[in-house]
């Protein structure tokens, strides 16, 4: 998904809805997330997200303007190895764990001429 | 001559090669131990036992043959059931991967099997390492040794138990936030993370990339160094690992005295949530340091407070995109949903996932999802970079910085599991360590007592990036120094009398299938 910068000021609050999110909004974020959520569960979600974010809140409170973003720990950048084939797993072995396949293939749905 | 589970694995591999041992005995009085104790604790998820057996007699044999024995030469291992062994069922205590054997062994497995060590089995763990009591398991919660009733903390439950225990001398964990340490901590043992980038991530099955760390389990200090000069150094299938020569322990003369070392403790890290007995045996640890000639040093490290905040928004965003992998194509069992591809991704998902792991991957989308990016993950991201350069100041004026691991002794079953972000607080004190990517250890300082049962508290001993060796040297000289290390849980009434290996092996219940869960006992 494209990430929309609207929010990014020095001392940007989030959303006022972010901290206490309706159950529409869990409905729509489980939608993207491939979660297929009953009932029951989208309205406890929506209650430990209000409690949770309400606790986390506090990262709004911090000035961040000019600092840069810590992406991750790793101090090694630009690691290549040589331009060479090397061999990977056959693929009768990747696809053993498959609950469906062909000897060559995954099977899936038909996704063709139906939804996308 | 002391039994397997009364030895560390360099004093178990020293009985093998002195002759008073077989591979063959020691992994046949492990198997013992373990039918003994397993059933009450629940550590393993699955045993090999076949697969160890058989490896101990090729052993047996090349030392017969005069082969040069491995750093780890006979030492039974257990490993964390997100680790990659080729044909050995790897379900990350998930539903979502029940039955998936993978295709391929994680480069440190390998690493630990060609430096002679024999893996056993494979551990229970919060499922897809998010957790920090066993609990979240889809296989039903692992116990604490010291106190059944109670969590060993998580999310490597079993493998912290399986060395608390004596189940074995070694054993692997992953640590995201805090999963190795604080299971250390709340079972008495030593549990080590060490820099990110020490130790390649090839065949762990992935949580938070930027956090994830292999860290191992021991009763003492040198089977950690030990293991992690046999794990350490860089992988062509790991980017982030760096090139450089493993950890090699560090001469004895330089373990007893702490002198000229500097040892900062940030006041952030003694809060008013923290139990009086902990503070008490942590000072308590402090001061023996001192006594051993470091010099005690305030420092602050001031943005503590916004760690958990800033772990849970950055670990839950790497892990709703890792997990996006798991839909029912490619491994594990497939909800069919209304027929249609996203019908199907989607009960998958829903029948396959616990619900922690459906509240993480859930709040993970929401941070990164458009409106919402920078106000939380951006922000986020910005903010481990301040966590970050408070360690960097405070290591300007002190070699290691040192505070309680857990702000709590083990806590009951049950007692946090309806509040997830009491359970997220359990990870205060390590998951600064772990956003900054540096190395800390969980060292065993003593015991409260609750409700009549004595519990383990640990102390974190962080360092500078890289700084490995020196935080397990200051560890060293605590172990060397206490007694609290050599404390043994109370298993008298789980575990029978000791009688010789071989009639105890006779005797056990008949072994699980090889390989095959032993889950959903709970």
């Amino acid at each position: 998904m494209t990430p929309d910068r609207s929010h990014d000021s020095p001392r940007g609050t989030p959303p006022a809805e972010a901290l206490a999110p309706p159950v529409e909004t869990v409905r729509k974020i489980a939608s993207l997330a491939r979660l297929d959520l009953a009932g029951d569960e989208e309205e406890t979600l929506a209650r430990h997200f209000g409690h949770i974010l309400e606790h986390f809140r506090v990262l709004a409170s911090l000035d961040v303007s000019g600092v840069e973003a810590m992406l991750g720990a790793s101090r090694v950048s630009d690691v290549t190895r040589a331009d060479q084939p090397v061999p990977s797993l056959p693929a009768e072995a990747m696809l053993a764990n498959a609950p469906a396949h062909t000897p060559e293939f995954y099977v899936v749905p038909k996704t063709v001429g139906g939804e996308g | 001559m002391s039994a397997v589970h009364e030895l560390d694995a360099t004093g178990l591999r020293n009985s093998i090669l002195k002759g008073e041992r077989s591979v063959r005995d020691t992994i046949q009085e492990t198997f013992a131990r373990i039918d003994a104790i397993d059933p009450a604790l629940h550590v393993f998820l699955n045993t090999l036992r076949k697969r160890a057996m058989a490896r101990a007699n090729e052993l047996d044999q090349s030392l017969a043959q005069g082969e040069r024995p491995g750093a780890l030469f006979g030492v039974p291992v257990a490993l964390k059931a997100n680790m990659c062994l080729t044909g050995v069922e790897t379900n990350c205590g998930s539903r979502i991967l029940a039955g998936y054997r993978p295709p391929y062994t994680a480069t440190f497995v390998q690493r630990l099997i060609d430096a002679g060590a024999i893996v056993v089995g494979m551990t229970n763990m919060d499922e897809f390492a998010m957790g920090s009591s066993s609990e979240n398991s889809a296989f039903g919660p692992t116990r604490n040794p010291w106190d059944p009733a109670r969590t060993p903390g998580g999310s490597s439950s079993g493998s912290a138990v399986a060395v608390a225990a004596g189940l074995v001398p070694i054993a692997l964990g992953s640590d995201t936030g805090g999963s190795v340490r604080q299971p250390a901590a709340l079972c008495g043992i030593f549990g080590f993370k060490p820099t990110y980038g020490r130790v390649s991530r090839y065949g762990l099955v992935a949580f938070g990339s930027s956090l994830d760390q292999v860290s191992p389990f021991a009763r003492s200090v040198r089977d950690l160094e030990l293991t992690l000069s046999v794990l350490s150094g860089a992988d062509e299938n790991d980017p982030t690992c760096f090139d450089e020569a493993p950890v090699a322990p560090e001469s004895p003369a330089d373990r007893a005295s702490l002198s000229g070392l500097r040892i900062g403790v940030p006041k952030e890290y003694f809060p008013d949530v923290l139990s009086g007995g902990v503070r008490e045996r942590c000072e308590a640890a402090i001061a023996r340091l001192e006594e051993l000639g470091a010099q005690i040093v305030p420092v602050s490290l001031p943005h503590t407070d916004y760690a958990i905040p800033t772990y849970y928004v950055v670990a839950t965003a790497e892990a709703s995109s890792n997990l996006a992998r798991y839909d029912g194509v490619r491994y594990g069992p497939r909800a069919d949903g209304d027929g249609t591809l996203q019908g199907m991704f989607a009960a998958t998902r829903e029948a396959g996932f616990g619900p922690e792991v459906k509240r993480r991957i859930l709040l993970g989308t929401y941070v990164l999802s458009a409106g919402y990016y920078d106000a939380w993950y951006g922000r986020a991201l910005k903010v481990r970079a301040l966590l970050a350069r408070d360690f960097e100041a405070a290591f300007e004026k002190v070699d290691v910085i040192v505070g309680p691991t857990s702000p709590t002794a083990a806590f009951k079953l049950g007692e946090k599991v309806d509040d997830p972000v009491a359970m997220y607080l359990c990870d205060i004190l390590t998951t600064p360590v772990s956003l900054a990517g540096i190395p800390g250890v969980s060292v065993p300082v003593g015991f409260v007592e609750e409700g009549g049962r004595k519990l383990p508290v640990g102390l974190q001993i962080a360092g500078p990036f890289k700084a490995d060796a020196r935080v397990l040297r200051v560890a060293r000289a605590h172990e060397l120094a206490t007694e609290w290390s050599k404390a043994a849980p109370p298993l008298g009434t789980i575990v029978p009398p000791r009688t010789s290996a071989g009639a105890r092996a006779g005797k056990s219940e008949k072994p699980p299938p090889e390989g095959a869960t032993r889950g959903g006992r709970e």
